[in-house]
Parts: structure tokens; C-alpha cells; sequence
């Protein structure tokens, strides 16, 4: 459809205030982080200022923070794997056996406060010696990440046709044969759309982490707290802070930015 | 969710070679719940137990530690929390004012930015991108980075009220301010979320009754309010549903703006936030408990509520 001009120059003046609104905040951010606390607290010097490692210095070796990346890595990461090798077939399942009730009982696990389940949580896992490990980190994120996985794969497989797989069985393969040999590997963009989203839910997730991991096991959204103290924020470590947990993950969003989206938007324009 | 209802099918064992050996036959059998089975065993451990607990201890007086003697007192804390006009009820409204404003300002704007992006453009690739950054990014790094920008004296914001003529604002250090600036700081977040299903919502639809209702003569707005919008509700309906059920459940950004408690005077205290503040600063289980159970009846009376009305939506 024809749009006018008068139209297309208030769409492009409206367009740079939204684009401006939801990026000068972060590049305030990533810009504090390369400044000293003294540049911080001068507003004069906004955006011209002489650039300094120091606040990556203490963030990087002082605060110990090599290790809490380390720790995002890996329960996000084995989080997301865990959740991909129980999530998947179960949509598959829940899909193509067409059991929606099954499906809302995963799905449970989205609506219900995080906060009901951590009591109860706590007590079991440290009966057993588990608080403060990665097995009960990695458990409580598959909680957020098995859940997004099923949602996202059913959508998926509900789009996929079965004519595949019922040619497949003709031909001599076993359903589940057919499912590892045609439907899987048809599979694989929704299966990416799914684990790098259940990766950033995880390596975002905080309220978990908060109570249930150690001084050796903290992730990094629960390092970022080491730079509030109660008197004073040291704003320099914290902004760098900040741009250590954010930065990685909005540069891997810039790469896979359509299966982000496809995975945000799943199930959005179905009934 | 998708509500496709395709006839279920039978587990069959066709196609299986005659030299499948029993177990592999029976797991073909079986799959439908050898496949299902695993996860939702999986969830249904992490919730049914902690759960059917959470509903005990909100009978008993359990405080101190979980492990302590406590005693079952029947309502007693039912009535405690519903008559509580100190904490509980203040959290309730919090509760629903940050929900209702976030949705509220989500929605109207999201819809005007799906309605921008809508047909294709020059630089479409570089707008898309700005807007998923908020999305993805850590909500207690977002929460620190709005707590430097709205710092009442070395903050960016009153910096630039200053160029406007405006004085410094309190921002998040303010007793009433603080509720909106978090509001303010979930919609800036969120926003995105919302632009990108309505977007995906209004790509799916067909240029069809748009086009009948452009040669019957109808203005843009007329077109937008009787053609595009009711076209579009279910998939608005959906935005809400699932932004609501997160907005309803905010805590990351509100511990990261305001700390424990949502600051000295409770400023920015819901539900979540005074559940999780009973649960792990006062340890007062029953009562944590007591406050949980009727926010989750909450959260699931609105999203009650918003099926029912999709589904409405989708008779029509």
C-alpha cells in the first residue's frame, strides 16, 4: 500500500525519537563504564571525556567477575540443554498427540510466582547439601527454560506438516525413527529459536540465583550487587558491571535477531 | 496457545520392520507419553510438592526457621493478611497500579510503534534492532543503569529537565515518585515486547478489507478503529496476557531500583516483593505463604479473565 510523504517524514521523525529513547540509555551506560567516578559526577563532561580501563580492572580482577561469567555460562548453558533434551520431544508429543491439558501443566510453571516454590525449594535442596551448588542453580533454571521451550517447539511442530513423517514410516522407518531422522533435523530453527532464548531467560534470570546460589556459584546478575554498598555506589564498577552482563548478550541478539523474534512471537498470531 | 484442534491420533505401530526388536516396538507403542512424560514429571516435582506446601504452611504459623515447631491455626492468617491495611492492601494496589499503568502505556505505545513499522521502509533493519535491545537485556543491569540516569544529583535525567527549564525531580528517591519512575522503567523495557507481537500480528493480517475499506472512503483513523483493531484484538488480547502475567509478577527491577522491602517506606512494595521480603528478610513463612496463595489466585483470576474475553473475541 502507497504511503504519503506527510505520512512517511512523521513516521521518520517519530521512528529516530523511539530508536533514540531505547538506545541513549544504554550508551549512557556502556559510556560511565569507560569513565572515572569523578568524570560520572560531572555532568559537563556527558559524552567528552578521557576513556579509562580501571573500572574493567576492578570488575575483571578484583570483584572476581572472570569466575561469575563463568558461572552465567555455565548454568545458562546446561540449563538450556537440559530443558531442550526434556522439552522437545515433549512438545513434539504434546503437538502431535494433540494433548493440550499436558501442555498446560508446563505451561503452569510461567504463570506461578517464583517466589511460592523458593521456600519449599530451600528447605528440600539444603537438606540435600545442595544450596549453593550449580545441580540446584541449573535445576531452578530449567524451571524457566523447559516451559519456553515447550511453548515455543509446540508452535512449531503444530506448523510442521506430518506428511513427512507418515512418508517416512511407508518407507520402513519406526515413528520414533521418523521423528530422529526427518522431523528433527526439520526441526533445527525452531530448536535454535528456542535454546537462545531459554539461554537469555537464564543468563537474566535473578531471583533464583539470589537465594539459592553460593559465594563459588553466583551468576552474574547477583555479582552485580557487590558494587551497592549501603553507603556509597561505586557508580564506574557498577556501570561496568552492568556492560559485562548486558553487552554479551545484546551483541549475540544483534546476530540471531530473527530467531528472537520468531521465539518472542510464537503462538501470538494463532488463535 | 496455539488452539488448533487437529482429531488426536492413535499410537500405531505401522511401518515398524518386522526385525524391531520388543523394546524398541514398545517404546513406539508408548511414545506419546515416553516423550511427554519426563518433562512434565520434571515440572510437575518442582511445583506440586512446594506448592501443596506453600497452602500448608499458610494455615500454620511457621516463622524463624521452616524447620522449627509451628502450629496449624487454621485462618488466622487469612484474616491477618485480608485485614492488614498496613502492608498487605497498600502491596495489592501497588500491585495493580504498577500492572495496570505498565499495561496501560505498554499497549497504547507498542501499537503506535507496531502501526510505524508496519509497512515496509528504508533503514526498517536498524529500528528492529534498536528495539531489541531493552528486550534482552538483564532487567537488574537495566534497573542500576535507570538508577545512575535518575539519580537526583549526578543523574542525566535532571540534567536535561535543567536544559528544559525544569527543576531536579526526586526521581526514585522520592516517596511518590518512586512508583511511577519503576512504572516508567518497565515500560521502556517492555515496550518492545509488545510492538514485536502486535507487529507479528499485523503482518499476518490481509490487505484485503483494508484496501475495500480505503475505496469505500474511509479515513486512516476509521480504518484503524474498524478494520485494523478489531482484526487485530486477539492478537492484543495475547500482548496483554503476556505481559500482564510477568508485570503482575515484577521483582528484578524493583529490587535493583529500590532494595529490600521496595525501599524505606515500602515505596515500590507488590505483592512479589512483600512475599519475597516475609519469606527471606522476616522469615515468617505462614504468613509469606498466606500473602503467595492469594496473589496466585489473583494472577490467575486476571488471566481468567483475558482468556475468556479472547475467546470471545475469537467467537465473534
Amino acid at each position: 500500500m502507497k504511503t504519503s510523504l506527510g505520512f512517511r517524514i512523521f513516521r521518520t521523525v517519530a521512528l529516530v525519537v523511539v530508536v533514540l529513547s531505547l538506545v541513549a540509555p544504554l550508551v549512557w551506560m556502556v559510556a560511565a563504564s569507560f569513565k572515572t567516578n569523578v568524570d560520572i559526577y560531572d555532568t559537563s563532561k556527558a559524552l567528552i571525556f578521557s576513556p579509562t580501563l580501571d573500572n574493567y580492572g576492578t570488575v575483571l580482577q578484583q570483584a572476581n567477575y572472570l569466575q561469575f561469567i563463568g558461572n552465567s555460562l555455565w548454568v545458562a548453558f546446561a540449563a538450556t540443554v537440559l530443558s531442550l533434551l526434556l522439552g522437545v520431544p515433549a512438545a513434539y508429543s504434546m503437538s502431535r498427540f494433540n494433548m493440550r491439558k499436558s501442555a498446560l501443566v508446563v505451561l503452569m510453571a510461567r504463570v506461578i510466582p517464583g517466589v511460592s516454590l523458593l521456600v519449599p525449594w530451600y528447605y528440600v535442596f539444603s537438606n540435600l547439601r545442595m544450596v549453593g551448588g550449580f545441580s540446584v542453580l541449573i535445576l531452578s533454571h530449567m524451571f524457566v527454560s523447559l516451559p519456553l521451550i515447550v511453548y515455543i517447539m509446540m508452535g512449531f511442530f503444530d506448523g510442521l506438516p506430518d506428511e513427512l513423517e507418515e512418508a517416512a514410516q511407508v518407507d520402513g522407518l519406526t515413528p520414533i525413527g521418523a521423528f530422529r531422522r526427518v522431523t528433527l533435523p526439520l526441526s533445527v530453527p525452531g530448536i535454535a529459536t528456542a535454546g537462545i532464548l531459554s539461554f537469555i531467560f537464564s543468563w537474566n534470570n535473578f531471583m533464583f540465583a539470589l537465594v539459592l546460589s553460593g559465594a563459588d556459584t553466583k551468576t552474574l546478575p547477583v555479582a552485580i550487587f557487590d558494587f551497592v554498598g549501603y553507603a556509597s555506589i561505586d557508580w564506574g564498577g557498577l556501570m561496568a558491571a552492568t556492560t559485562v552482563v548486558t553487552l554479551p548478550i545484546m551483541i549475540i541478539a544483534l546476530f540471531v535477531q530473527k530467531y528472537i523474534v520468531s521465539g518472542l512471537t510464537a503462538g501470538a498470531t494463532k488463535g | 496457545m496455539p488452539a488448533v484442534t487437529a482429531p488426536s491420533r492413535t499410537p500405531r505401530s505401522a511401518g515398524v520392520m518386522p526385525d524391531t526388536p520388543g523394546w524398541a516396538r514398545w517404546a513406539n507403542d508408548h511414545r506419546k507419553w515416553l516423550f511427554a512424560a519426563p518433562a512434565m514429571a520434571f515440572v510437575a516435582a518442582l511445583i506440586i510438592f512446594p506448592l501443596g506446601w506453600t497452602i500448608y504452611l499458610s494455615f500454620t504459623d511457621s516463622s524463624g526457621s521452616v524447620r522449627a515447631e509451628s502450629e496449624f491455626i487454621g485462618l488466622r492468617n487469612y484474616l491477618d493478611v485480608l485485614t492488614d491495611t498496613d502492608r498487605f492492601w497498600p502491596a495489592v494496589g501497588r500491585t495493580a497500579a504498577f500492572t495496570g499503568a505498565a499495561l496501560f502505556f505498554e499497549v497504547v505505545l507498542g501499537m503506535a510503534i507496531a502501526l510505524l513499522l508496519w509497512r515496509p521502509f528504508k533503514g526498517e533493519k536498524w529500528v528492529r534492532v534498536a528495539i531489541l535491545l531493552p528486550l534482552v537485556a538483564t532487567p537488574v543491569a537495566v534497573g542500576m543503569m535507570w538508577r545512575l540516569i535518575f539519580d537526583p544529583n549526578i543523574g542525566m535525567a535532571n540534567q536535561i529537565l535543567s536544559w528544559v527549564g525544569i527543576g531536579p525531580q526526586p526521581w526514585l528517591a522520592g516517596q511518590n515518585s518512586a512508583l511511577p519512575t519503576t512504572i516508567f522503567i518497565d515500560i521502556w523495557q517492555w515496550t518492545p515486547m509488545v510492538v514485536l507481537i502486535l507487529l507479528a500480528g499485523l503482518t499476518s493480517l490481509s490487505d484485503e478489507p483494508q484496501e475495500a475499506a480505503m475505496i469505500d472512503g474511509a479515513s486512516t483513523w476509521q480504518r484503524f478503529r474498524h478494520v485494523t483493531l478489531p482484526l487485530l484484538m486477539p492478537t492484543v488480547i495475547v500482548a496483554v496476557l503476556l505481559r500482564g502475567i510477568d508485570a503482575l509478577k515484577t521483582f528484578d527491577i524493583l529490587y535493583a531500583t529500590k532494595g529490600r522491602g521496595g525501599g524505606s517506606f515500602n515505596e515500590v512494595e507488590t505483592l512479589n516483593v512483600y512475599a519475597y521480603g516475609l519469606s527471606f528478610d522476616y522469615n515468617e513463612y505462614g504468613l509469606s505463604s498466606t500473602v503467595l496463595i492469594l496473589f496466585f489466585l489473583i494472577i490467575i483470576g486476571v488471566m481468567w479473565l483475558l482468556t475468556s474475553r479472547k475467546k470471545k473475541e475469537a467467537a465473534r
